[in-house]
């Protein structure tokens, strides 16, 4: 699987990707293999604040519960809710099936972010545990 | 590190564990064994569970184990140790049972297959194999009976769907449609004689258990057939993770869930299997007290009508929030395709159509008791 290098990684296995001072939010193609069937996500709503490294969401699979970590700090200013009534579509295609779009707070935060190289580098070591 | 992970002695393997890996299968620790969780080749839990209901999978369930009891009293030590009425069985003929602690709570359920005079075998739970075993060997010292631990001998294999008959009729010379449920016979199965065919399963379908032998080249053998006659019904290679949904959808209890060494046979709604009226039994006397002294807590069927998914362990409240009981097993249902879950709840709020909350995340989500098995076989 390939990353697309037009955005960066978190461990967590998230996507970011940025245009201006805003950027839009979805989980990696590794993190739905791993969860399989996807059936719920939990999302927050337009205007909440979220920062980064908390707890901002839930997705959901047949047998497991996963909690979605805030890549970056912001506000929330787009939520995809397509995925409430068709989670499944992020099985599908993870990296079209963005979850949130956030009014950066701090760009400086992307810079922690891991790029696409290193992310694949990541999920190989993850995969090989 | 991952070659010193994989062989940690601690974790146990079936015989067909190289084959799970070679077919991609996400694997898990379940019970202290190494067994699949799902197969992205089969489409994962959910086209897996399809499958089951609507064709046809099979299930490497070798981790199960099994215990024989032999001799002249061994139908006397059957029915001391278990619950059910192991004296109804005709040879050929299986019952769904537990092993009972004297407190009439669950040391297992089991499958008792009458093999022949005096002559039982008991199928048992992965996680409880030698707990089993040293219970019903230590309980049944004063009869005339030998109690053998088989549990390593056989590799087992599941065949569950309504296309369950078809498929392994082509590898058998046994006449499948004269075997009933619950009833098992013996015949040749990939060329192998004297197979143990039972039609048991652990999913509410219709289907086989087969008993081989354990050698990896047997049963790698068996397997690979099972898979190669299969594909004209569209088999797939299922694992724990669609068992459960299965068999949550068809209310079977699971040790440590809906049935444990701290629930008894009442409160487990299994009154059906428990026969009473027999022989004095381990757990006869407690369960005679509970009866009349009535149940704390029974096990209900949820299904959620806010939006949330109940999982095993979640807090199950009230309409006003307070704290009555807890899930034992929760998830979506794949063929319902709504959330369910079984509970532990008072007797007062078990009636269908309580309307109750799953705490999910710190919040209530709404849902209400509904009549079990959720899902029912359709009666062909």
């Amino acid at each position: 699987m390939a990353y697309p290098a037009d955005r960066k990684y978190t461990k967590e296995h998230e996507w970011v990707m940025v245009d201006g001072g805003s950027a839009t939010v979805g989980i990696t193609n590794y993190a739905q293999e791993s969860l399989g069937d996807i059936v719920f996500v939990d999302l927050p709503k337009v205007g909440s604040e979220i920062s980064a490294g908390k707890m901002f969401g839930t997705v959901e699979s047949v047998k497991a519960v996963s909690d979605l970590y805030a890549p970056v700090s912001g506000t929330v200013s787009g939520v995809n809710d397509s995925l409430a009534t068709a989670p499944e579509a992020v099985n599908k295609d993870a990296h079209a099936s963005w979850m949130l779009k956030i009014t950066l707070k701090d760009a400086v935060e992307m810079n922690a972010l891991l790029s696409a190289a290193d992310y694949e580098k990541f999920v190989a070591e993850e995969a090989g545990k | 590190m991952s070659v010193v992970e994989a062989s940690a002695p601690t974790v146990r393997k079936t015989s067909l564990n190289a084959v799970h890996r070679q077919m991609g299968a996400k694997m898990v620790e379940f019970n202290g064994w190494d067994m699949p969780v799902e197969y992205p080749c089969s489409g994962g839990i959910v086209a897996e569970h399809m499958a089951v209901r609507t064709g046809v999978g099979i299930f490497d369930v070798s981790h199960m184990g099994d215990i024989r009891l032999v001799g002249p009293q061994a139908l006397a030590a059957v029915q001391y140790v278990s619950m059910n009425d192991a004296s109804r069985l005709t040879i050929g003929q299986a019952q769904y049972s537990a092993l009972l602690y004297p407190q009439g709570t669950f040391v297992d359920d089991v499958i008792v297959h009458r093999l022949g005079e005096g002559d039982y075998l008991l199928v048992i739970n992965a996680g409880t194999r030698e707990k089993d075993f040293a219970w019903v060997r230590d309980n049944t010292r004063q009869f005339d009976c030998k109690v053998t631990d088989l549990s390593d001998d056989y590799t087992q294999i599941a065949i569950q769907g309504p296309k369950a008959h078809l498929l392994l009729q082509k590898l058998t010379d046994a006449n499948l449609s004269a075997v009933k449920n619950y009833w098992f016979t013996h015949g040749t199965v990939c060329g192998l004689k004297n197979v143990l065919i039972g039609r048991t399963g652990y999913t509410g379908e219709d289907g086989f258990e087969i008993y081989v032998p354990s050698d990896d080249a047997t049963s790698v053998m068996v397997w690979n057939k099972v898979l190669e006659a299969g594909q004209e019904f569209g088999v797939v290679a299922c694992g724990l993770g669609a068992r459960n949904t299965l068999r949550l959808e068809s209310k079977m209890p699971l040790y440590g869930h809906e049935i444990s060494d701290t629930i008894n046979v009442w409160e487990a709604c299994l009154d059906r299997f428990c026969k009473m009226e027999k022989a004095d039994f381990i757990g006869r006397a407690a369960l005679e007290k509970a009866k009349a002294a009535g149940v704390a807590k029974t096990l209900v069927g949820l299904e959620m009508t806010g939006r949330g998914i109940a999982r095993d362990e979640y807090r199950v409240l009230d309409t006003t929030g307070a704290v009555i009981g807890y899930v034992t097993s929760g998830s979506p249902s794949p063929f319902l395709k709504k959330n369910i879950g079984l509970a532990y709840v008072p007797p007062q709020l078990a009636a269908l159509g309580t309307p109750l909350q799953v705490e999910v995340r710190g919040q209530g989500v709404a849902a209400i008791v509904v009549p079990t098995p959720f899902y029912k076989r359709p009666k062909i």
